[in-house]
Order: structure tokens, then sequence, then C-alpha cells
């Protein structure tokens, strides 16, 4: 402990990061640029929310790293690890215990409370990015609230496939003002965005941009009238626990075409199955 | 009967260059001006400053709004002005790649404008499209082909649905058969003035061509580093010219 300071950055730097969190809290939707650190890992491993989990982290706080919804992958250990050394916080996998959430492509299937943050990484926060490559013109159409071509994405979407193809990262519109990337979270959990009691935080440390969601905004998922948005996920129910409705994995089992699919929440089905529910493939 | 556009001292200067000076003339609904003259005679420039893209460094572009009558668009918000580019106004770019997006097939081009005034409904975007492209001559099969997959004279039919979707008032063109060989230019004549006279538009026409604003435009303008050296009725200029540059243009086209 002695050699780091508390959550390794320094009281400045936390203090800049700080103030772009209050102004994107203020803004819901808008990235606020900030000066992104280097930091003891690659980019697109969550250097973003590493530094905003810093900069939010109290010593009181208990910490908990989801990685694709999975507590025990490498980044979610590696990350919980880099807190404990730096920060000295406890650390938990059980998603009610957390009062701070580090997350990279999933929303906990447990419903959030106003006492916990949850914080995202981002790898690319312009929704825009693919469709203007101009970070000039994207900004202005930001700011004009110009927003007919994320329209253009689905419409071709539509075209090609026949229904809106774009199943993670889905564009949204944060109280009827900014087009948001949620980061690549399956559309599956586009609607809990809205209206969660917790803080959102979204950061991207590659990109230098923070913006984030305060408790109960109104997040609307981009659609057609006559394509309206739906929040599909696999037809089945977890393999393990049986539940029906939380976002699954599909595993292969075998090079027979054998397969299973399983809660992609770790915590979730755990927590179902000490329950006593018990799926198919459950040993 | 009040201008549609009116064009006031628009003044351009890159440095000590002149871009173009002083011009001013009025456009009326329903009437297509000719511009013409060399390269870098600063037609290009006058464009670009109606058009919105530059800023002119002095001088007024009066359009006469739909919602509020005439209004500077020199001056206007930006908003405002983006608005007009993309309700009132249209823009054909010489060459279709500047004006279309090529990763976007033919039908998301042309649904583009109507997506950014705000239309949600997808069939009702596609029906759009699809009858547009078949007004410019594009078989409703092509729709989802992207552009790429498109010979230089249909892009630029496609950039002019594009363009035309929105039920614009003026459009802009800029050298719009450039690089288009003699008998693709010929078509896509016949139908930019068929679309011009069914529309009731107005339009500006940038060229160095002769033959094209011979045939579409009403009036014209002949330009000289950066000034306005003959205007008038398009017979008129071509028939008998009066300046010595504007003698010097119409003798150069070949007579085949």
């Amino acid at each position: 402990m002695t050699d780091y300071n508390f959550a390794y950055l320094d009281e400045q730097t936390k203090r800049m990061i700080r103030r772009a969190i209050l102004k994107g809290l203020a803004i819901p939707g808008y990235q606020v640029p900030f000066a992104s650190r280097e930091m003891p890992m690659p980019y697109g491993w969550g250097t973003g929310g590493v530094q905003v989990s810093a900069a939010v982290l109290t010593p009181d706080d208990t910490f908990k790293v989801i990685d694709q919804g999975a507590d025990d992958t490498t980044n979610a250990v590696s990350i919980r690890s880099f807190f404990e050394r730096t920060a000295g916080v406890k650390t938990t996998t059980a998603t009610s215990e957390a009062s701070v959430i580090q997350t990279r492509h999933r929303i906990p299937e447990e419903p959030l409370t106003e006492d916990q943050i949850l914080v995202y990484q981002v790898p690319i926060p312009e929704p825009l990015r693919f469709l203007e490559p101009r970070e000039s013109e994207t900004r202005k159409m930001h700011s004009l609230e110009e927003y007919g071509l994320m329209h253009v994405k689905l419409y071709e979407d539509i075209s090609r496939h026949g229904h809106i193809a774009t199943s993670y990262a889905y564009p949204v519109k944060v109280e009827g003002r900014y087009v948001m990337d949620p980061s690549p979270i399956p559309k599956f959990d586009n609607p809990k965005l809205g209206d969660m009691a917790a803080i959102q935080l979204f950061g991207a440390g590659r990109e230098q941009r923070i913006y984030a969601l305060p408790p109960y905004t109104q997040v609307v998922s981009l659609d057609f009238e006559d394509h309206p948005f739906e929040a599909s996920k696999a037809d089945h129910p977890c393999g393990l626990c049986n539940a029906t409705d939380s976002y699954l994995d599909e595993v292969i089992m075998d090079d027979q075409g054998g397969r299973m699919f399983v809660c992609s929440d770790t915590d979730y089905c755990e927590a179902r199955r000490a329950a006593g529910h018990k799926g198919k493939d459950a040993a | 009967m009040t201008p549609l556009l009116s064009v006031q001292g628009i003044t351009k200067r890159y440095g000590a260059h002149i871009g173009c000076a002083d011009v001013s003339f009025d456009l009326y609904p329903g009437e297509v001006m000719g511009i013409v003259g060399e390269s870098g005679s600063g037609k290009s420039t006058l464009l670009n400053c109606m058009a919105g893209h530059l800023a002119p460094d002095a001088g007024q572009v009066v359009f006469d709004t739909r919602a509020d009558g005439p209004k500077d668009t020199v001056t206007m918000s930006e908003p405002e002005r983006r608005m007009l580019g993309r309700t009132d106004w249209a823009f054909v770019h010489q060459h279709a790649r500047d004006g279309l997006r090529m990763g976007v097939s033919a039908g998301g081009n042309v649904g583009e404008r109507l997506m950014a005034v705000g239309e949600r409904h997808y069939g009702d975007i596609r029906g759009k499209a699809t009858d547009w492209l078949e007004r410019v001559e594009i078989d409703a099969d092509r729709v989802d082909d992207r552009p790429t997959t498109f010979s230089g004279g249909m892009q630029q039919r496609v950039q002019i649905a594009r363009n035309l979707v929105t039920g614009p008032r003026l459009v802009f063109m800029d050298e719009p058969t450039g690089g288009l060989d003699v008998s693709v230019q010929a078509r896509l004549l016949d139908l930019l003035r068929g679309l011009v006279r069914d529309m009731g538009l107005s339009a500006i026409i940038v060229t160095h061509d002769l033959a094209v604003v011979r045939l579409l435009a009403d009036r014209l303008m002949v330009m000289k580093s950066g000034r306005v050296v003959e205007a008038g009725l398009t017979d008129q200029v071509l028939d008998d010219p009066q300046h010595a540059y504007s003698q010097l243009l119409v003798s150069s086209v070949l007579q085949v």
C-alpha cells in the first residue's frame, strides 16, 4: 500500500477525472474530453474504466469487476487484483454486495440500487464513427442534433438482412438529446440502461472521453416505426440454472455439434444454483 | 414577385487573391441561372459562398425561406443554414463520390435526407427512395447495391435523386456533367431539364460547357478573374456576346 497513492492515480489526476464525470452527469450522454493517463495495461483492456473507477473509489467501497458477464476471466481477475493491490479495497463477486462495479460488455442481471455505481469500459465512444469519419463533423452533428445518419445505419441493416441486425453497441438517445454508444453491451441490456437507480459512468481511455447517465435517466433505443427495437437473446433456458430471463452465452462442447447455453452473468447463475434451480446440463 | 435568391455584393478573397468580387444578381422562382467562365474564374467560389460552404468576406445571400420570408443566409445561425441545406436547398457535386456515401446502398443514400428531416418509417423511406431511383432511370432492383458498383453516369443520377427527394426549391450544381462521356451527358441533361421543368425548380449551374447552359439555363453570367463581365438571357449572350472574353469563350467551342 505504501508504494502507491490510493487507487494508483495521483490526487490531481483524480480531481481532473472527477470534474469530467460531474460534467458528464450534468449533460447526460455528452462525451466529455479528459486527459487520459497511461495505465499499466494495454489500451483496449479497460484503461478508461480503470481510471474512472480509480477516481470514484473510496477506501470503504466494495469493488466488483465483470468481463462479458463473468467474474473469473483474465480481464476481470487482473483489474480486480490491480485495485486490491493499489487501493486495498474489499472486492466481491456478488452484485448486491458491491458499491462500485466495473464492467466490460454487460449489465448485471440483478437490478442495481441507488447506492451503486456502474463503470463501463468503452472502446469507441463515438456512435457516428463508422458513418462519418471526420471527428470535427461528428462533434458538429452532436451539437446541432443532426442524427439522421444514425438511422441510415439501421436502414442499411434492414435492407441487407431484413431486420435490424445490430446486436451490440446498439445506439440510444438520452433524454431526447444526445445519441450515445452504450459500449458493446448486447442490445438485450439496452432496456436496463434507462431509468436505472445506479449511476452509470462510461470511460474510454484511448479515445480520452468520459460520459455518464445519472440515475433514472430516459434512454431510448433508436428504431423505425415499422421495425421497432427488440431486446433479443438466445431462445433457450440456461443449461445450468434454467433461467429464462437472463442473457445467454453459447458454449461449444465438442466437434459433433454439441453446445450449451449458459448465463453470461456468472454471479446471477451461481446464486440461482445455490437457491436450488437446476438446468438440464447441470452435473 | 419576390426573388427566391437575391445575391448582393458577394466578395471572397484568398489572401491577396480575389476569389470572386462584388457579384450581385436576383434569381426568381422557376428560373435557371448558368454561370460560365474558365478555370479559376471564381465560379465555384461563388457557388460555394451562396450554398453556405464558404463564408464570404462581404455581401448578402438573401433566400426567401418558407417560414420567415427573405432572410440573409450568411448571417443566419449555422443550424438554420444546415437545415436549409437538407430541405430547401440541394447541392450536386461535380464528382458523385463527393456527394454520395460510397459505403451505403443507393437506397440508403437517397433515404438519408428523408431520415435527416425526421422520417422514421422504413417502408415509406424505402418506397420513396425506390420511386426516386426510377425517376432518374435506375432500376428498382439496384436499390440495395452500393454506388461503387454503378457507372459514373449512374452515380451522378443517384446523387441527383438523393438531392431532390426532399423536394428542394433551389438546386446548386457544380459541373454536373463534368467527367461524363457525351452520350451519357446528353441523357443526364435531358433528365435534368425534365426534372427542373416538372418540379418548377430554380437552379444555379456552374459549368465551363456552353452546351449545358444553352440547354438548361434561362439566364447566363460570364465570369472572368472573379468578376462578372457579362450577364443576360442565355441566347442573347451566346449568340451576340458583347464582352471580349465572352466572344472568345463562344468562339472557342469546336464546331463538329
